[in-house]
């Protein structure tokens, strides 16, 4: 703190005002804005409150109510089932992507333009591109059978069963591209010594890629791990424009879940818990990944 | 430190001989990914030049025969939005209206933030900086009714203003941890010699570090600005009737339709929305991707 000494004491008070000062919006924003509407939250999940929110304390009847609910539990089942495919294919893909573009290819910067382009477009617009494809009578479907498979069926978007597969589907092209530019910029990260070593020991390209540059891009994957795990849980737009959460409610989710229960269905103390429920599964999986990331910084500060 | 690092371009693998099946492969696999990523865009162009009775024919892939750019007219200037028919021009508008000073006012407050936090250290700040990261991933719906309720007391909600403003909250976190990581990554000597010269903190902060962070503002730009652009939850709550942005705007021109949907104007208005952000990732390139890197810590 010595070598922030400032020049005179009077000087010194100015400028401690100075900043408080600028800090201010952040701290009005972090008490009011974050942690005040978290705890507006939990009390309210704790009421009966209806169209507006009352101090009625009934305790955890709203949890309970929320977990008796059919269509909660639907939601959740269907983020699971969209966390589990979007995350896996959007690993597996970028994965690839990335590894094969970092083999000296021709028109590197091509391949890598078109592979991120979509991230640069909104949920709502890749919603409804894939759901103009995935239309059965007139899109891709139809297209197919109109090449001479009369029988081909891709109805996925308005199939109750198969509706999540069509929106991880869209999901994915959206966002495999962002895995790409994480990992190839890992990749690159990777020292070039490693792979000379392992061409004179002979040893199988994907035999380093496993056993070596799997490990040491790991950081990168797990951040993009936890990116697109974040984006499972907040996944909306997407689900909106693609399908409404329909056919039915085969497609709701649980941001869905909330933003009907608040603004529609005018069950704010039920919308409230789920929203708390949310916010805790948000936390279990984001804290072990910042505990683990301190505690590298850490280390990596020791060392120098 | 590590998120504001410039990816490295360079390829560093060994170079190797040309025609193996390997190669083969590896040029396969590439072009058939690139057919998935450009196959929506191939169909949203075709799907918008085509008249409507070509596109009931379903055969999606197929070249328009009359090309013809009336759809794009009416996507722009007389598609219904619900109940009124004036196109996606007023959500163009509105996005505009809406971006401009939201990226301006966020990026300025995460400059600031940035800034006092990395030279002037408060006791108290860096507690509310951890509080303000994990904010970053917390989904929106978390806040949102008593944040409806607060802009609804001060008489702001359905407002320019309230999307602005929430905006500027919502891109808070990542702002100042982008800004604050750049100037940790400057030399202190820097600031230590300004105020030794007698310069305040105001004066250094709009002489010294603003036109030192040109790099800086270009990446928080572009990721502010297609951010906020294909921002659809929370311009749909906060931003009022009047104010509608372009993505909202496009998806209740596509689904509150009745009767016939009109494809080719449904993909020209989706073109038309995408168009500003593809714009700016197109000609921004590797910043886009350093602006991605830089965002990875938020959701």
């Amino acid at each position: 703190m010595a070598t922030h000494s400032p020049p005179s004491p009077r000087r010194g008070k100015r400028q401690n005002w100075a900043v408080n000062f600028a800090l201010m919006p952040m701290a009005v924003t972090v008490l009011l804005c974050y942690l005040g509407t978290v705890l507006w939250s939990i009390v309210v999940s704790m009421t009966s409150s209806k169209t507006f929110p009352n101090t009625n304390f009934v305790g955890l009847t709203q949890y309970e109510k929320l977990f008796t609910t059919d269509r909660w539990w639907l939601s959740l089942h269907n983020m699971a089932l969209f966390g589990v495919i979007f995350v896996v294919a959007c690993l597996v893909l970028g994965f690839f992507l990335a590894v094969f573009i970092d083999q000296k290819v021709r028109g590197e910067g091509i391949f890598r333009t078109i592979f991120l382009y979509p991230y640069a477009m909104s949920f709502v617009a890749t919603g409804l591109v894939w759901q103009w494809m995935l239309n059965p009578g007139l899109g891709l479907q139809e297209a197919v059978r109109q090449l001479g498979f009369p029988n081909f069926e891709f109805d996925w978007i308005i199939s109750q069963d198969k509706v999540m597969y069509a929106i991880a589907l869209a999901a994915v092209w959206q966002s495999a591209g962002l895995v790409m530019a994480l990992l190839l910029a890992g990749l690159r990260g990777v020292d070039e010594e490693i792979w000379k070593a392992a061409r004179i020991d002979g040893i199988p390209v994907w035999r380093v890629y496993m056993s070596i540059v799997v490990p040491m891009i790991a950081p990168s994957i797990a951040t993009a791990t936890v990116l697109l795990s974040l984006g499972v849980i907040k996944v909306f737009d997407v689900v909106v424009s693609m399908t409404g959460g329909g056919p039915g409610i085969a497609s709701e989710v649980p941001a869905k879940f909330i933003m009907d229960y608040l603004f529609n269905r005018a069950n704010i103390g039920l919308a409230s818990a789920a929203s708390v429920v949310l916010l805790l599964t948000v936390l279990a999986l984001l804290l072990p990944w910042l505990y683990a990331k301190n505690r590298m910084e850490k280390n990596n500060s020791k060392g120098h | 430190m590590t998120t504001a690092n410039p990816v490295k371009v360079r390829n560093q693998r060994p170079a190797q001989s040309w025609f193996t099946p390997a190669r083969v492969g590896i040029y396969a696999f590439l072009l058939m990914s690139a057919v998935f990523f450009l196959l929506p865009l191939y169909v949203m162009v075709v799907t918008s030049l085509k008249p409507m009775d070509e596109i009931r024919l379903g055969q999606i892939f197929a070249l328009p025969s009359k090309p013809t750019l009336e759809a794009w007219g009416i996507a722009w200037s007389s598609a219904c939005t619900g109940l009124e028919c004036t196109g996606i021009q007023v959500g163009f508008w509105n996005s505009l209206k809406i971006v401009i000073p939201s990226a301006i006012l966020s990026i300025f407050v995460g400059a600031l933030n940035g800034y006092a936090l990395a030279y002037w250290r408060r006791p108290w700040a860096g507690v509310f900086f951890g509080i303000l990261l994990l904010g970053a991933f917390i989904p929106y719906q978390v806040h949102m009714y008593p944040l409806v309720r607060g802009l609804s007391m001060m008489g702001l909600f359905s407002t320019l203003p309230a999307i602005v403003l929430v905006h500027t909250i919502f891109g808070m976190p990542v702002m100042t941890l982008l800004f604050r990581n750049y100037y940790a990554s400057l030399p202190e000597e820097l600031v230590k010699a300004a105020r030794i010269d007698g310069g305040g903190f105001w004066r250094i902060f709009f002489q010294l570090m603003i036109p030192m962070s040109t790099p800086i503002i270009i990446v928080a730009v572009i990721m502010q600005v297609t951010g906020i652009w294909n921002d659809f939850l929370l311009g749909l709550v906060f931003a009022g009737r009047e104010n509608l942005p372009m993505t909202v705007q496009l998806n209740n021109i596509i689904n509150t339709t009745t009767g016939e949907r009109l494809y080719n104007v449904n993909m020209a208005a989706t073109i038309l929305t995408s168009s500003v952000p593809l714009f700016i990732y197109l000609i921004s390139g590797r910043w886009f991707v350093r602006g991605i890197a830089a965002g990875a810590v938020k959701g």
